[in-house]
């Protein structure tokens, strides 16, 4: 047995640990050490990556690219591959994911389980739209070969099927031709959320990529940081030097905290607010800000933390938003990183996929307890009133409830599910 | 056109080895030997490789890594009459040590395989590096091969073998174009350690080691640790006195 976590670090549960290395083995393996669930790099936030008392099939070493054809962008790999891998060997070559999540630090079986969602969701949709065929195991042993256009119901129920459905074991991705690693990039400050509306229906026309980051103790009244990109022309210029640095220890109590996140959010807004320019910025800054600082989820101590993540509908965006913020300032409680972005009004790839039509709010909170949860069901019925969502992707406490009302089509997923496959997720908001 | 490096590497198979080989097919145009025991294994690797790689070529080969003769026979048959630029030799298994201690046969397997086979190989690929008068060859050992431990010396003296072997040869191809590269990984995250993972112990990502001893060859450095604390702790490991060492859960 080994103490698992997920990225948001609130617990280390005992699981039975499989490492799968060879992709003609892995059918046979998942099938004897059952119920079980695939566990890619553990970077989801909540629970869905885990399964405690039971098995979690490890993918990291089924990282292997089976072909590659540059004239069309089409790569076929096994599903333990990092996005960070596919960017490294591709972008040189000119070809780069059309979509990817805030971190490369994940597997593509995590990807299209979760069908994540990037900064231009607006152009490009989710993940899932660009997987072109996929390999999903059964525990019972059979194969299903499925896409868009074969088998289409297994694939809409896989991805973004939290894992569900099978083990995803290998996938044939459609790659996005690129001019290369560079993005015109522009920083533009805001001072209300009624601004952050104005910038995002302004620039989605004309701009790929948008997010924004918000003071999220200012309330409605707040301020924030606009950011919108797009692929830049070719050029030679020499590739930055990115130092790799770790957090190197859990610290005994969270720096997240109303002094701290304070500090920081008038640092960082002050900073970005002066380079309200246009300039080039290099992909893996603009999309990744992150991934150089290694296990910078221990800043949030021994207790972890949570991310809470909603969409809501456009109808009632600007209403659910500010009601948000006003909860999350009056508590005091937030995170360095709080984005707001709108989604595109875009068929969902999956039968679960988060994202829909709307705006998106994800802030990190650090684990407090009781307080915590007492805001999040705050959040709750903001996000339940307006007809919103939460990502499970992110989640670790949303009530059952509010999952089956965001998710309507949960019970012609459930047809889909495979019995030998189980997650603490499942267990908790699909009681099995 | 670009002059393609000759590589080979036994045991290819291998974690440590594969990730070698992902990084060899990335700097420069590359012609690739994987010998292994499992051909369909072997091809996805390669078929990884291609990928990966803007000029390879690979081959996969199989062999029966415990026969003399078939030794001398692969080594001949894909070296040929041509230069090597890099051989590295990579297999053995992390047998159990109860259960070598339990049966003959299981120890004797472990010894063959991860100690006398790749001595074979060494000594079939020094031959023709030594007519050729130049080429890299690194062996894998052990940091485990240092000194005898209760815990698992059935490995430990397999790859103590392998360590001596490795000097014995960097001796013998002193002042002249062949290098030997000594390779002594500590517990790196692999299939083959998985249990330790499971049981905590801090493990080193098979990327890291890969680069140190992609980087160690190239320098031609006579030993690779993977990290230098594993050169401190087998330091003083090999330099403790057998009262205080006997008294030791190792």
């Amino acid at each position: 047995m080994a103490l698992v976590s997920s990225w948001g670090r609130l617990g280390h549960w005992e699981h039975e640990v499989l490492a799968l290395t060879d992709r003609e083995q892995a059918g046979g393996q998942i099938s004897l050490r059952r119920p079980g669930l695939a566990y890619g790099l553990g970077r989801s936030y909540g629970d869905v990556c885990l399964n405690p008392g039971g098995w979690l099939w490890r993918t990291a070493a089924l990282d292997r690219f089976i072909s590659f054809d540059p004239n069309t962008g089409i790569l076929v790999c096994e599903a333990g591959v990092l996005l960070r891998d596919i960017q490294r060997l591709f972008i040189p070559r000119s070809w780069m994911l059309p979509v990817t999540p805030g971190t490369l630090l994940v597997t593509v079986g995590g990807a299209i389980a979760n069908d994540v969602h990037g900064k231009n969701h607006h152009v490009r949709g989710t993940f899932g739209e660009y997987v072109r065929r996929l390999t999903l195991v059964r525990t019972d042993g059979e194969i299903i070969e499925c896409g868009p256009d074969l088998k289409a119901d297994w694939f809409a129920a896989t991805v973004g099927g939290l894992g569900l459905t099978g083990l995803i074991l290998t996938a044939e991705l459609q790659l996005h031709p690129t001019t290369g690693p560079w993005i015109d990039c522009e920083t533009i400050p805001y001072y209300s959320l009624s601004d952050f509306f104005d910038l995002s229906s302004a620039s989605e026309a004309g701009w790929e990529y948008t997010m924004s980051w918000f003071d999220c103790l200012r309330g409605d009244s707040g301020r924030g940081i606009f950011f919108r990109g797009n692929p830049a022309e070719a050029g030679t210029r020499p590739e930055p030097k990115t130092r790799e640095r770790a957090v190197p220890l859990t610290p005994p109590c969270s720096l997240v905290n109303r002094l701290t996140l304070r500090l920081f959010n008038d640092l960082y807004f002050n900073v970005n607010k002066r380079r309200n320019r246009r300039g080039l910025v290099h992909y893996q800054p603009f999309f990744y800000p992150l991934d150089h600082l290694q296990e910078w989820n221990r800043i949030y101590g021994p207790r972890g933390f949570f991310q809470y993540q909603s969409v809501v509908p456009p109808e009632h965006s600007r209403e659910a938003v500010q009601a948000m913020l006003g909860e999350i300032s009056s508590s005091g409680e937030g995170s360095f990183l709080a984005v707001l972005k709108s989604f595109g009004d875009r068929p969902p790839a999956g039968m679960l996929s988060f994202p829909r039509a709307g705006v998106t709010l994800a802030l990190d909170f650090p684990n407090r307890g009781e307080g915590t949860l007492k805001l999040f069901q705050r959040l709750d019925a903001i996000v339940a009133q307006a007809g919103g969502r939460l990502y499970p992707a992110k989640d670790a406490r949303m009530p059952p409830a509010l999952f089956r009302q965001g998710y309507p089509r949960l019970g012609e997923f459930s047809s889909y599910r495979d019995p030998g496959i189980s997650s603490a997720l499942a267990r908790r908001l699909m009681e099995s | 056109m670009a002059e393609f490096k000759r590589i080979f590497i036994v045991g290819a198979t291998s974690a440590i080895a594969e990730h070698c080989a992902r990084l060899w097919v990335q700097k420069a145009p590359v012609e690739i030997t994987l010998i292994g025991r499992d051909q369909a294994r072997l091809e996805r690797v390669a078929q990884d490789l291609l990928v990966r790689g803007p000029q390879v070529r690979a081959h996969a080969v199989t062999a029966d890594f415990l026969s003399a003769d078939a030794i001398e026979k692969i080594v001949q048959d894909t070296v040929g009459d041509g230069a090597v630029d890099l051989v590295l030799i990579a297999h053995g298994i992390l047998p159990d040590q109860q259960a070598c201690q339990d049966d003959l046969g299981a120890c004797r397997q472990a010894l063959e395989i991860t100690a006398v086979s790749p001595a074979l190989f060494a000594e079939a690929f020094a031959k023709r590096m030594a007519r050729a008068g130049t080429g890299t060859l690194g062996i894998i050992s052990s940091v485990a091969g240092d000194r005898g431990r209760k815990s698992n010396y059935v490995y430990g003296a397999a790859k103590g073998l392998l360590t001596r072997y490795a000097q014995g040869m960097q001796h013998r191809f002193a002042g002249s174009g062949v290098k030997v590269v000594l390779i002594k990984p500590g517990p790196t995250d692999t299939p083959m350690t998985a249990k330790f993972k499971d049981q905590g112990t801090k493990l080193i990502p098979v990327e890291v080691a890969a680069a140190q001893i992609v980087s160690g060859m190239e320098k031609g450095s006579p030993v690779v640790y993977v990290t230098g604390i594993w050169q401190i702790i087998m330091l003083v490991i090999r330099h403790l006195p057998r009262f205080i060492f006997n008294k030791m859960d190792l």
